[in-house]
C-alpha cells in the first residue's frame, strides 16, 4: 500500500526557468534533497515555472521542504507556487504555508539562561549549599522521628525492621563474607614478602589483625553495603515519590519518616555492625590461609600470635564505627530517595548520588574516626 | 497513504485471534476489520482484552493463534526490518503518554524524524513546532518537559509525537480517560480534524460514549474473549446482546444517545460542544 514512486524524489531544471519536482516527497525521502534546497541560489527571475505534476505523495515534513524550496526562490524573484499539483497536495502546501508565516509572526521563545562560567560556579555553589542544608534538615527530622518512636515503642514497627534486617544483612552474608577474605589474603600475601625478608613471619598475625580488625573489616562492608542496600534504599523511595505512594501514605495519615525511613536504620543499625564481625573473622581467616601457605605460620601459631598482639579496643574500635557508617548509609539512600522529583531519569541520578556521597561521606567519616583515636591513643 | 488500492480496503484485519496467559483466556477467537479512513473504536469492559488486542496490533504482543494483518503485513511472518518499516507507518499515542522524561516536548516530538529522516536539526524543530500547533498546544508547551505537563496537554503532546513521522494509520487508547470535559471534546474534535486532514485511519479504545457517538464511525464490543457487536452506534443500540446492551442501558449511554439524537434533529448546531455540556451536568 506505500506508494511505489515512479520518479525519484527528485528537483530536476528541465530548461532555464523551470524546476520540475517528481517522486514521492515524504518524511522519509525528503532528506536526500535537503541539501539542494538549501544550495539553491536565488539566480531565478519572475515567470518560472514549478512543476509538481510528478510528485507522487506529500506528507507534512515534505510539504514543508517544498514550503522552504518555494521561499528559497521567493528570496531572488516575486512569487513562486507549485503548479499541477494534486488538489489534496495542494491543500497539504497551503497549511506548509501558513504555518510557516505564523511561526515568523512568533518567533519561537528562547529561554536564555546565563552560561557564563561565574554563573555556573554561582549556581553549583549555591545547589550544594541547599543540598548540604536540606541533608541536615533530614537527619534532623529522622532525629526528632527517632525521638518520639523512643518515647511511645509501640509505633516502632517491627515488621519492616526486620525485614531489612534479612534483605541488608542476611543476605549480603556471602559477598561480605567472600570480599572480606579475598581481602584478608591479599594483605597477608602483600606483606609476605617484606616479613620473610626480615624474617619476621610470625608478625603477619599483627599485620592481618590489625588491618583487618581495625581498617579493612569495618569500611569494606560499609562500601558494599552503600552500594547494595544504599542503591536500593534510593530508588524503592525515589520510585515512590514518582508514583506519588509517598503523598498517598501521608494522606493516609502514616508519616513516611517513620514507615520507611526510621526501620531501615534501626535494621543497618543492628545488621552493619554484625556482618563487620562476620567480615573480621572471614579476613582473619583468609590472612591465616595465606599465612601458611606463604609464611610457613601454622594456625595454631597464627592463633597463638593474634591473641598476644591484638587487644580488644582494635576489635571494638572497628565495630564501633560501624553504627556510625550505618547511619550514614540509610539515611543519605533515604534522603536522595525523597529528592526524587519527575520520572524515572531522576530515580536514576538520584540513586547513583547516594551511593557516591554514602561511599565518600563514609570514607571521610573513615578519616576523621582515625584522627580522633589517634589523638586518644587508642 | 495517498493512492487507495481498491483491491484490499482493509487496513487492519483480524482473524480467529486467541490468547491466553497461563490459565485465563483473553481471546477466544477474534475476528474484525478496519477499513481506511474510518475511526475504528474498541470497547468492553475491563479485562475484556481491548488493551491486549491493541498490543498485538501494534507488535508489541504476539498471539497465540490466529492471524493479524496491519497495512497488508502479516504480523505473525514478520522479519525486523519490515517490522521497523511497518512501525514507521503507524503512530501510537499511549493512555499515560509514553513521553520521554528526559526530553523536553520538542524534542519528544522531533525524536523519530530524528532517528528516521536524516534531516537537520534545525527542520526537525520546525516540524515539530508545527506539529505540536496542530494539536492545539501553544509554542512555549514544546520548551516544557513531561513532568510539568497537564494531563490534557499530555495527551496532545503524546499524539504529536505519533504524528511526526505523518503515519497512515494512528492508534489512541483511551485518548480521553482523564481530562476534563472540555478537553475531551477538543480531543473529539481533534481526532475528527486529522482525519479530515490526512485521511488517517484512527483505532481507538474508549470507553467515552460520547466520543464513540460523535466521533467513532464504527464501535466493536469485546466482551468473552470474543466481538460480540459490531457497527456504528446506532446499529449497536439496536442489538439485545447483554454486553452490547450495557452500553446503553445505563443512564450515561442513555444520555449520549439522547444527545445524538437531538443533534440529529437539528443538525445545524456544532455537536460534541453541546453534548458534552449536558453530559458535564448529570
Amino acid at each position: 500500500m506505500t506508494p511505489v514512486p515512479v520518479a525519484p524524489t527528485a528537483i530536476a531544471e528541465s530548461a532555464p526557468q523551470a524546476i520540475v519536482l517528481s517522486g514521492a516527497w515524504t518524511s522519509r525521502s525528503v532528506a536526500t534533497l535537503e541539501a539542494q534546497i538549501a544550495g539553491l541560489a536565488a539566480n531565478y527571475k519572475a515567470g518560472m515555472v514549478v512543476s509538481g505534476a510528478a510528485i507522487e505523495a506529500l506528507d507534512t515534513t515534505g510539504a514543508w521542504a517544498m514550503q522552504k524550496l518555494l521561499r528559497q526562490l521567493r528570496g531572488g524573484t516575486t512569487a513562486a507556487s507549485v503548479e499541477n499539483l494534486r488538489p489534496e497536495f495542494a491543500r497539504l502546501l497551503q497549511l506548509a504555508g501558513q504555518r510557516m508565516d505564523a511561526q515568523i509572526e512568533t518567533p519561537a521563545l528562547v529561554v536564555a539562561a546565563d552560561s557564563s562560567r561565574l554563573a555556573g560556579i554561582g549556581r553549583s555553589t549555591r545547589d550544594a549549599l541547599e543540598h548540604t542544608v536540606a541533608l541536615f534538615a533530614f537527619v534532623g527530622e529522622c532525629a526528632e522521628a527517632f525521638a518520639g518512636c523512643a518515647a511511645h515503642p509501640t509505633r516502632i514497627r517491627w515488621r519492616p525492621i526486620l525485614y531489612n534486617i534479612r534483605t541488608a544483612g542476611f543476605d549480603a552474608l556471602p559477598i561480605i563474607g567472600l570480599l572480606s577474605f579475598l581481602l584478608g589474603i591479599v594483605v597477608a600475601y602483600q606483606g609476605s614478602g617484606q616479613l620473610r625478608q626480615y624474617a619476621a613471619n610470625i608478625f603477619v598475625a599483627d599485620l592481618v589483625g590489625l588491618s583487618m580488625l581495625r581498617e579493612f573489616a569495618p569500611l569494606i562492608t560499609a562500601i558494599i553495603i552503600a552500594g547494595r542496600s544504599g542503591s536500593s534504599y534510593a530508588a524503592q523511595i525515589g520510585t515512590m515519590a514518582v508514583t506519588e505512594e509517598i503523598d498517598a501514605m501521608r494522606t493516609i495519615g502514616i508519616a513516611p519518616l517513620e514507615m520507611l525511613v526510621l526501620p531501615k536504620i534501626i535494621a543497618l543499625l543492628i545488621a552493619l555492625p554484625l556482618l563487620t564481625v562476620f567480615a573480621d573473622l572471614l579476613g582473619v581467616f583468609g590472612g591465616m590461609l595465606m599465612a601458611r601457605t606463604r609464611l610457613d605460620v601454622g594456625y595454631v601459631e597464627f592463633v597463638d600470635r593474634f591473641v598476644k598482639s591484638i587487644s580488644i579496643t582494635d576489635f571494638l574500635v572497628g565495630i564501633g564505627k560501624a553504627p556510625v557508617f550505618a547511619a550514614i548509609i540509610a539515611m543519605v539512600g533515604c534522603f536522595q530517595g525523597f529528592r526524587t522529583e519527575g520520572g524515572a531519569d531522576s530515580v536514576g541520578r538520584q540513586t547513583t548520588r547516594s551511593v557516591v556521597q554514602a561511599s565518600f561521606l563514609v570514607i571521610v567519616a573513615d578519616a576523621l574516626f582515625s584522627i580522633a583515636f589517634s589523638t586518644l591513643d587508642l | 497513504m495517498q493512492n487507495q488500492s481498491p483491491a484490499n480496503p482493509a487496513v487492519i484485519e483480524i482473524s480467529k485471534v486467541t490468547t491466553r496467559f497461563a490459565d485465563h483466556v483473553v481471546h477466544s477467537g477474534v475476528d474484525l476489520k478496519v477499513h481506511r479512513a474510518e475511526i475504528f473504536a474498541l470497547v468492553g469492559g475491563s479485562g475484556s482484552g481491548k488493551s491486549t488486542l491493541l498490543r498485538e496490533m501494534i507488535l508489541l504482543q504476539r498471539p497465540d493463534t490466529g492471524s493479524i494483518k496491519v497495512l497488508g503485513v502479516d504480523l505473525n511472518h514478520i522479519a525486523d526490518p519490515a517490522a521497523l518499516s511497518l512501525r514507521l507507518r503507524w503512530g501510537v499515542m499511549f493512555q499515560h503518554g509514553g513521553l520521554f522524561g528526559s526530553l523536553t516536548v520538542n524534542e519528544n516530538v522531533g525524536l523519530p524524524l530524528r532517528e528516521h529522516t536524516g534531516l537537520n536539526g534545525a527542520w526537525i524543530n520546525e516540524i515539530a513546532a508545527w506539529k505540536i500547533a496542530m494539536t492545539g498546544l501553544e509554542p512555549e508547551v514544546g520548551e516544557k518537559y513531561p513532568v510539568e505537563l497537564s494531563g490534557g496537554m499530555l495527551k496532545r503532546a503524546s499524539l504529536a509525537r505519533a504524528l511526526a513521522l505523518d503515519p497512515e494509520l494512528l492508534f489512541l487508547d483511551e485518548p480521553t480517560a482523564g481530562l476534563d470535559p472540555e478537553s475531551a471534546d477538543d480531543v473529539d474534535q481533534l481526532i475528527l480534524k486529522l482525519r479530515e486532514m490526512f485521511g488517517l485511519t484512527i483505532v481507538m479504545i474508549t470507553h467515552d460514549l460520547d466520543l464513540l457517538w460523535q466521533v467513532a464511525d464504527r464501535v466493536a464490543v469485546l466482551a468473552e474473549g470474543k466481538v460480540q457487536g459490531i457497527g456504528s452506534m446506532a446499529e449497536l443500540s439496536q442489538l439485545d446482546n447483554p454486553a452490547v446492551r450495557k452500553f446503553f442501558d445505563g443512564p450515561r449511554g442513555r444520555a449520549a444517545h439522547e444527545q445524538k439524537q437531538n443533534e440529529a434533529q437539528t443538525p445545524a448546531k456544532n455537536s460534541s460542544g453541546i453534548a458534552r455540556s449536558a453530559w458535564k451536568q448529570k
